[in-house]
């Protein structure tokens, strides 16, 4: 990186290398301010992770997650947009010459702007049972498409009940011999296209009303406890591997004492992506919303950089 | 990988000679093209091998192109990291990490 960088004073840093920071880059460096977007060194975005997204408009064939990031960032240097990778560890908010400046903090740099885009997205969450930091890397896995082909002809349970649980299910058939979803619900909450595809499948079987309790085993994972919240019954069932998709939760922690965040720790914005505080705002994942989507947060991401430009020419001419 | 990487790829036929007879630590990395927290974490390594460059080897192990490698060190999740020095595994950890966290993780191994 060329340590000019450190002393230049950006128009806007947009924080999140995935659909919602890449959007907005392209609408900022089109509009012609001067982007620096900083993609997490070691948080990588949902989408990535995604093999094949199909209800992205465009792609009637569907497209695979890292293939579409690629394209978009591809965009993004197109228009103009520096990249670094780095890890952002906070956000400093100071006044110089009544304007607003803001030096975003990152693991190795720090770096000078009149505003922010935080689109910093969420990450997986974790069960919190016994058994699941020991095991993770040895059965236990939030990824089916980076792990899947490690449990060739092997035994799988996949916890969860949402389009991410399913659509890694389904990928998983391709290496796997069995696959068991468990649900704490009585009803998946999937899209129906992808029940009526896990239902069809005959390598997944559901197991429904039923909660994991424990993840078992020597040095891997051997087995898992699991309980059907209907009869109360507890059972150990055999297994080599657990995938865990059971939702999100918002890579916010470097915002906290600076912007307000609801009570799972999204950031609220109003509908022009503003924030609390004047000059900062936040797009995709990470903000409070109803529907967390690549579509949506590519949305957002336009809202985020069309509220920057007004805000950033109504800062330069006063 | 680029001609002028710090980076070694290792395979199985080198792996001996690379990382087992190092006279000094090797961080191994197993990763894969379609795993994207590896593709995240590549940069970060390529950084890491220029800063350390004599104190640590820096070796990446294809688990497509090495699956013996991988199931004799039972991967089960990529990206994968492992200390080696003097032949043995000094520390491990699994998913892509900040090059913080594993420059804390290389200091008790390095001198």
């Amino acid at each position: 990186m060329p340590t000019n960088l450190k002393d230049h004073l950006f128009d806007v840093v947009i924080i999140g290398g995935g659909p919602a920071g890449l959007s907005a880059s392209v609408y900022t460096s089109r509009a012609r301010l001067d982007t620096l977007l900083i993609e997490g060194a070691s948080l990588v975005s949902q989408a990535s992770l995604t093999d094949k997204i199909e209800n992205y408009p465009g792609f009637p064939e569907g497209i695979g997650g890292l293939s579409l990031l690629e394209k978009l960032k591809a965009q993004s240097d197109y228009f103009g947009t520096k990249h670094i990778d780095d890890d952002v560890i906070g956000i400093c908010h100071k006044t110089i010459n009544q304007k607003n400046i803001f030096q975003v903090k990152t693991e190795s740099s720090s770096f000078n702007c009149r505003s922010v885009i935080v689109a910093s997205g969420a990450k997986f969450k974790e069960l919190g049972i016994p058994g699941e930091e020991r095991f993770c890397g040895k059965g236990v896995s939030y990824c089916a498409t980076c792990d899947a082909a490690f449990f060739k002809e092997k035994n799988v349970f996949v916890i969860g009940g949402g389009d991410a649980a399913l659509e890694e299910a389904l990928f998983l058939t391709r290496f796997a011999a069995n696959i068991s979803i468990v649900h704490r619900r009585p009803t998946l909450r999937a899209a129906k296209i992808l029940q009526e595809r896990v239902f069809n499948n005959p390598k997944i079987k559901v197991l429904l009303n039923s909660v994991i309790l424990e993840i078992n085993g020597q040095s891997n994972v051997e087995s898992i406890k699991i309980k059907d919240v209907a009869t109360n019954k507890e059972s150990d069932l055999a297994c080599d591997g657990v995938f865990i998709f059971i939702g999100y939760k918002p890579n916010s922690g470097f915002l906290k004492d600076l912007v307000s965040l609801d009570e799972s720790g999204y950031i609220l914005t109003d509908e022009s992506m503003k924030t609390n505080i004047e000059g900062i705002f936040a797009c995709g994942d990470c903000r409070k919303k109803l529907l967390r989507q690549i579509v949506t947060a590519c949305g957002d991401g336009a809202v985020a950089a069309f509220s920057v430009v007004a805000y950033i020419e109504a800062a330069k001419t006063h | 990988m680029d001609s002028d990487s710090l980076e070694i790829e290792v395979k199985e036929a080198n792996f001996k000679t690379e990382v087992l007879d190092s006279k000094i630590p090797c961080l191994v990395d197993f990763w894969a093209e379609w795993c994207a927290p590896c593709k995240m974490l590549a940069p970060t390594l390529k950084t890491i091998a220029k800063e350390y460059s004599g104190k640590l080897k820096v070796c990446k192990i294809n688990v497509d192109h090495s699956p013996g490698l991988a199931s004799k060190y039972g991967i089960m999740s990529i990206p994968a990291l492992f200390i080696f020095k003097e032949a043995k595994i000094q520390d491990s950890i699994v998913g892509a990490i900040s090059k913080n966290q594993i420059a804390s993780m290389l200091k008790p191994h390095i001198k």
